[in-house]
């Protein structure tokens, strides 16, 4: 079976400074794969560099078993790649449902249509609707995003990865800065995640990472420092002096 | 759209008629028209300045792209629409659609380049762009005419039937009825999927790029639009002021054209028009009583507007008004 995700020695340097070192990785559908390391370790840039928001210095990216490394941004969501962001990247004045609808109308190929009001494709309404629903965002649908609260917009960054239909979801920290009253929410949303789906989750909160993955990635600088089940990670030397800090 | 309160959260607010605006517009245009047969050259003037300040609308308001260079597309649509009058094209309809095809040419053409900037750097290369297209059209002097413009053509009639008359009732009628059509037309657009992801780019790039919009097609695909309906603009300006100057691809008219824009308030489109008739209207009275410091007035104004926005002054009143009933 190939992978649906390949990262292969992935380097990128800005200048002198070196925040990617030869990391690679593989996601198979249905995997849970964390990945931690402290600040600065380069988790983001690891993101951006999948999603293709930034070009590697060297190394590969295959999604599917093909070579996306030279592809831009939308064509790696188009070959089904999605991504959260660390900060709520939302249209903040635009209802919640339109938001979905953007998603869904990219995923049909729809949004160079240029005359048909978004009103008269109700099937993706519905689909819409449906999405927010299942994610307990029903009663605020037209709301404009700005107007939710924090832990609601980070529900609705999901509901726009899902919206897509992804087969890899890379997840940019999706509990921070979430207060604890709003978070079980979001919780049962990452439980429930479709089991096919491929997904890269970044987080700082260890409970929730040792609750969802079933592989984690240490990275250190730049570089994988440990790659293993969540028993050996906790178990991990260097690890648990590095980062677990016990 | 925006700005209203959805009258039940759990819907998206609906689209508008696309037709409602461009009803009331030919309405009230018509009433004036009527009304007012003594001043058909400004009603003309008002219809083109609107339909420019409309595509700017969908450049700025709508795609959120920062632009100090869109009389470019104005002047280069008036300029083919008179060389072609010049050359023997006699036909206005035609004469609109070469005007229309400049615009969105240069457009076309310039936003491929511009557009991989943005904010500052973008407003900078915008005028730019308009300041080398001026500058080719002055010293472009067999084709343009150069600095004493272009002029001694003559436009036949309207759908072959209606001449062109001194009073200007057919130019008048006929910059309305361009205006309504290019109105219904932009209303499709924003409200179209096409129009949602614009105003998702406006909001937030990232955001849109992450959803797998190809952010740069989108926003050369509306400039170019915009630069087709600036050039029509411009090429019924040519056509009913049978002249052609340079300032018509001058920064002054850029800048007045965003001005208005930000008086009527951006992204709404009617408000381009209410923007460019308010400011048109304002110059035509305030220069006539005083053609040195009418500008006083238009700062003012502009002013007012900056410090007071009409949405702002409109909630304020309609809460009076609210409270007045109560007590």
């Amino acid at each position: 079976m190939t992978a649906l995700l390949q990262v292969q020695a992935l380097d990128k340097h800005f200048g002198g400074l070196h925040v990617t070192r030869h990391v690679s990785l593989t996601l198979q559908a249905g995997d849970r794969l964390a990945l931690i390391g402290p600040n600065g370790a380069g988790k983001t840039t690891l993101v951006n560099l999948i999603s293709g928001v930034i070009a590697p210095s060297a190394g590969r990216v295959r999604l599917g078993g093909q070579d996306v490394t030279a592809w831009g941004q939308a064509e790696r969501v188009r070959a089904g790649l999605a991504r959260t962001f660390q900060l709520t990247t939302l249209a903040p004045k635009l209802p919640v449902q339109r938001q979905v609808e953007m998603a869904l109308f990219e995923r049909e190929g729809l949004s160079g249509r240029f005359w048909r009001c978004i009103d008269d494709y109700p099937l993706l309404a519905a689909e819409a609707q449906a999405l927010l629903a299942s994610l307990g965002l029903g009663p605020l649908a037209g709301l404009a995003s700005e107007r939710l609260a924090y832990g609601q917009q980070r529900l609705v960054e999901l509901a726009l990865a899902l919206a897509l239909r992804p087969q890899v979801l890379l997840l940019d920290e999706p509990m921070a800065g979430v207060p604890q009253g709003e978070g079980q929410r979001l919780l049962d949303a990452l439980d429930a995640l479709p089991a096919r789906l491929a997904v890269l989750i970044i987080e700082h909160d260890m409970d929730l990472v040792f609750r969802l993955a079933r592989r984690i990635l240490v990275l250190a600088e730049g570089a994988v420092l440990a790659e293993g089940t969540p028993e050996m990670i906790r178990n991990h030397p260097q690890v648990r002096t590095a980062y677990l800090g016990h | 759209m925006s700005g209203a309160l959805p009258s039940s959260i759990n819907a998206a607010p609906r689209c508008v008629p696309a037709w409602r605006a461009p009803l009331i517009v030919l309405a009230l245009g018509l009433i004036a028209w009527a009304a007012l047969p003594e001043q058909l050259g400004l009603l003309t003037r008002v219809a083109i300045t609107a339909l420019l300040v409309l595509s700017l609308d969908l450049v700025v308001g709508i795609a959120g792209l920062a632009t100090l260079g869109h009389a470019a597309m104005f002047g280069i649509g008036a300029y083919a629409a008179g060389i072609a009058a010049l050359r023997g094209v006699a036909d206005p309809l035609l004469g609109l659609l070469l005007g229309g095809a400049a615009g969105a040419l240069l457009a076309a053409v310039s936003g491929a380049f511009l557009l991989r900037y943005n904010g500052l750097p973008l407003l900078m290369l915008t005028v730019a762009v308009a300041q080398i297209v001026q500058n080719l059209a002055a010293k472009w002097r067999d084709l343009t005419g150069g600095d004493d413009g272009l002029s001694g053509f003559t436009v036949g009639p309207l759908l072959g039937r209606f001449e062109f008359d001194l009073a200007g009732q057919v130019a008048s009628l006929y910059a309305l009825v361009v205006l309504v059509i290019g109105l219904y037309i932009a209303r499709r657009l924003v409200d179209s999927p096409f129009g949602l992801a614009l105003r998702g780019i406006h909001q937030n790039r990232a955001r849109m790029a992450a959803l797998g919009t190809p952010v740069p097609a989108r926003l050369l695909a509306i400039y170019t639009a915009a630069g087709a309906m600036a050039g029509v603009a411009g090429a019924l300006s040519a056509q009913t002021n049978a002249i052609v100057g340079l300032d018509s691809l001058g920064f002054a008219l850029s800048a007045e054209a965003l001005v208005m824009l930000v008086l009527g308030g951006a992204g709404t489109l009617v408000g381009a028009v209410g923007g460019a008739t308010v400011f048109t209207l304002l110059h035509h009275t305030a220069a006539s009583i005083n053609p040195y410091h009418w500008l006083f007035v238009v700062g003012a104004a502009l002013m007012g507007v900056v410090l007071l926005p009409p949405a702002t002054a409109w909630a304020w009143l309609r809460g009076r008004w609210a409270g007045a009933g109560q007590g």
